[in-house]
């Protein structure tokens, strides 16, 4: 079973099309790989499965225990003329654009890092993880101000959840410490802890393993494995890292050009000859 | 580099029509400056740790809780009424710097026209008396909501803007309710005001001459008729909603919105990605600082007895913004004594009046250099983790 699929996906930027007619899904409790050369529209396709862009074209399905969720709907579609045969849509449509959003995504279960960490810096690592967890804690004002008996429940739990992703990430001796003021590779798993704080049932990870030295980067494979295989999370991940990306996934999807010319198991792809030419440029009859 | 800006503003004088140069004084005050400079680089070589003062801060909270609270109940009683209004004029703009506070130093929205929602609170109370029939009590939650709304309006159209462009149309926002409070004579009064009537002691009235068959406060209680019983219960009143609100502030602090604010102010692609709704966390941020002003407004209405436009200028908006930088943003503790210190230190150095937008401006400056975050940096919580 499938927990993402995307059909026929176009992205259009004015004139350049950065994704056509891409289609790829992501089956449930697998670590599937996104990858290509620069500017293959790897990241612009995890923007539009994010939220964080509106695609032009196409679908992009999250398929959850009971009920799928449509992320384009969710961020706010265009009015189009065969609407006003359907108010009903006109109204859903309506509160998508006012209430809509790359928010309502995460709620529905994706969750996402970024190529370069994003943290709250000048926030200390266990808020940072506070902060991702805002929906499951009380968030009445007027229960906070008076510190009822289920604030304070709820905060608590929320503390516990985070204590318990810190040390699943190893950076449980630095839960006070600024955001900003860890080391690099630290600064990247808290943002994956982060992530998975928000209870996702897909994380994206874009380049995981930018920056990190060999050492890190095999951490980071224990890592995402144990993401998934102990807390049944699927993952999507952009990695230019090859070694790593052959070692963990078990399904890659090459994007050139904005197109996908190839997706299998790693074994598949490290054959492909259309890859191949891809990453390495064909060798033409007569070049000296 | 300061010779460079001594001389166009000290070495040329207006003489008439001309200029008449005057070259000794920008050359003595450059000379002055690098003496100092000179002298305080020496100083930094000999003690390289510089001018960090630490306290032990746990000593000094206990000590500051038990104090504070009885200085501050205890000193309208030995005020005069010059003073009791400065201390009351004091305690407003800590309100107002509180207010600011949410919306610059935790949510991190650049808001230059902060002064609009003191207008909305103070107005709120001259125009509700003067329409609604509104007294005082009714007039802080009223002004406070009216203040949210209005928070509410200037927040969303500015949604999508940061920074810069931010300051620019909250700085418009901030003129056109002044302008609108200036030019709509016939329901505000225009720039001749409105006179706001005194708060009554649970209906009982502060004014001297009684009313046709009127209990006044002083006879009720049997006291000799004074004019600064109205001003020390405004102040005791302020004094509580004062306390109320640092109370309500620390505490959002430490809650989930309080939070999201900060994380907002940090970095709002990331709180999108979290599944927060950077929208609603934005118009609270503006709705909840609108409404600390708008109810500094209320107080600043009830004690003047009268409001005009010209007491809302953007001069205002400058001095509340410079409480909260100089205070440091975020430190409820910071902007406090920002807020005294910035109005009690005019009044002390009356003498001084022509040089206070210089000593400002010098101040600011000072702190941007040494002290970037603010007098009193905002300390992060300790989470404790117990074993999990």
């Amino acid at each position: 079973m499938n927990v993402l699929s995307v059909t026929n996906l176009s992205m259009r930027f004015g004139g350049i099309m950065a994704l056509n007619q891409v289609s790829f899904a992501v089956s449930q409790g697998s670590i599937t790989a996104l990858i290509g050369p620069n500017g293959a529209g790897k990241t612009t396709a995890f923007n539009c499965i994010t939220g964080f862009y509106q695609a032009t074209q196409g679908e992009i399905q999250l398929h959850l225990l009971d009920h799928t969720v449509d992320i384009r709907r969710i961020l706010g579609q265009p009015f189009v003329w065969q609407d006003l045969v359907q108010p009903g849509r006109v109204v859903k449509k309506l509160f998508y654009r006012w209430f809509g959003g790359s928010h309502l995504v995460n709620r529905a279960g994706v969750a996402r890092t970024f190529q370069h960490a994003r943290l709250f810096r000048e926030m200390t690592v266990l808020e940072n993880l506070l902060v991702a967890q805002n929906r499951s804690v009380n968030c009445n004002p007027l229960a906070g101000l008076f510190a009822t008996r289920s604030f304070r429940h709820a905060e608590a739990q929320a503390i516990q959840t985070a204590a318990q992703w810190l040390h699943f990430m190893g950076l449980k001796g630095e839960a006070n410490l600024l955001a900003g003021a860890l080391p690099y590779g630290h600064q990247r798993r808290l943002e994956i802890a982060r992530a998975l704080c928000t209870k996702p049932k897909l994380i994206c990870l874009d380049e995981p393993a930018a920056g990190l030295n060999p050492i890190e980067t095999k951490e980071l494979c224990e890592l995402i494995r144990r993401i998934r295989d102990m807390h049944h999370i699927s993952v999507l991940l952009i990695e230019h890292d090859m070694s790593l990306v052959m070692e963990i996934s078990d399904h890659v999807v090459v994007l050139d050009h904005g197109e996908v010319i190839a997706s299998g198991t790693p074994e598949q792809i490290r054959r492909d000859p259309k890859v191949l030419e891809a990453y390495l440029g064909t060798a033409q009859v007569g070049d000296a | 580099m300061a010779l460079l800006l001594f001389i166009p503003i000290t070495g040329v004088l207006l003489n008439g029509y001309d200029f008449a140069f005057n070259w000794q004084r920008p050359f003595g005050l450059a000379g002055l400056v690098f003496v100092v400079f000179f002298i305080f680089s020496v100083l930094k070589e000999k003690w390289p740790v510089g001018l960090h003062v630490t306290f032990n801060f746990t000593k000094i909270d206990t000590l500051f809780w038990v104090f504070v609270p009885i200085f501050v109940l205890a000193l309208p009683f030995f005020l005069n009424k010059y003073w009791l209004n400065v201390a009351i004029l004091a305690l407003i703009y800590v309100l107002l710097g509180l207010g600011l506070n949410i919306v610059v130093g935790l949510a991190g929205l650049l808001d230059l026209g902060f002064v609009a929602f003191y207008a909305v609170g103070a107005y709120s109370y001259a125009l509700g008396h003067l329409y609604l029939d509104l007294n005082f009590w009714a007039a802080i939650p009223f002004g406070a909501l009216l203040a949210a709304l209005f928070g509410m309006v200037l927040g969303f159209p500015v949604l999508r803007l940061h920074g810069d462009y931010l300051a620019i149309v909250t700085l418009g926002f901030g003129e056109i309710i002044r302008l609108v409070l200036n030019n709509w004579g016939q329901f505000t009064g225009g720039p001749n005001g409105l006179q706001t009537p005194f708060p009554t002691f649970f209906g009982l009235e502060f004014s001297r001459q009684a009313r046709e068959g009127e209990i006044l406060f002083h006879h009720y209680f049997n006291l000799a008729y004074s004019p600064i019983h109205r001003y020390l219960f405004i102040y005791l009143v302020l004094l509580l909603v004062v306390a109320g609100m640092v109370f309500f502030v620390g505490r959002l602090k430490k809650m989930p919105l309080g939070r999201s604010w900060e994380a907002l102010r940090q970095d709002e692609i990331a709180c999108r990605s979290l599944g927060i709704n950077h929208v609603t966390v934005k118009l609270s941020a503006f709705a909840m600082g609108a409404m600390v002003g708008g109810m500094g407004g209320v107080f600043f209405a009830a004690s003047q007895g009268f409001v005009n436009p010209a007491s809302f200028t953007f001069f205002e908006s400058a001095l509340i913004l410079a409480i909260v930088v100089l205070g440091g943003m975020g430190s409820i503790r910071g902007v406090i004594s920002a807020a005294l210190a910035l109005t009690i230190l005019p009044e002390l150095l009356r003498d001084f009046a022509d040089f206070r937008v210089l000593i400002f401006g010098l101040a600011m400056v000072g702190m941007m250099v040494w002290r970037p975050k603010g007098l009193l940096n905002s300390r992060r919580r300790f989470f404790s983790l117990e074993s999990t």
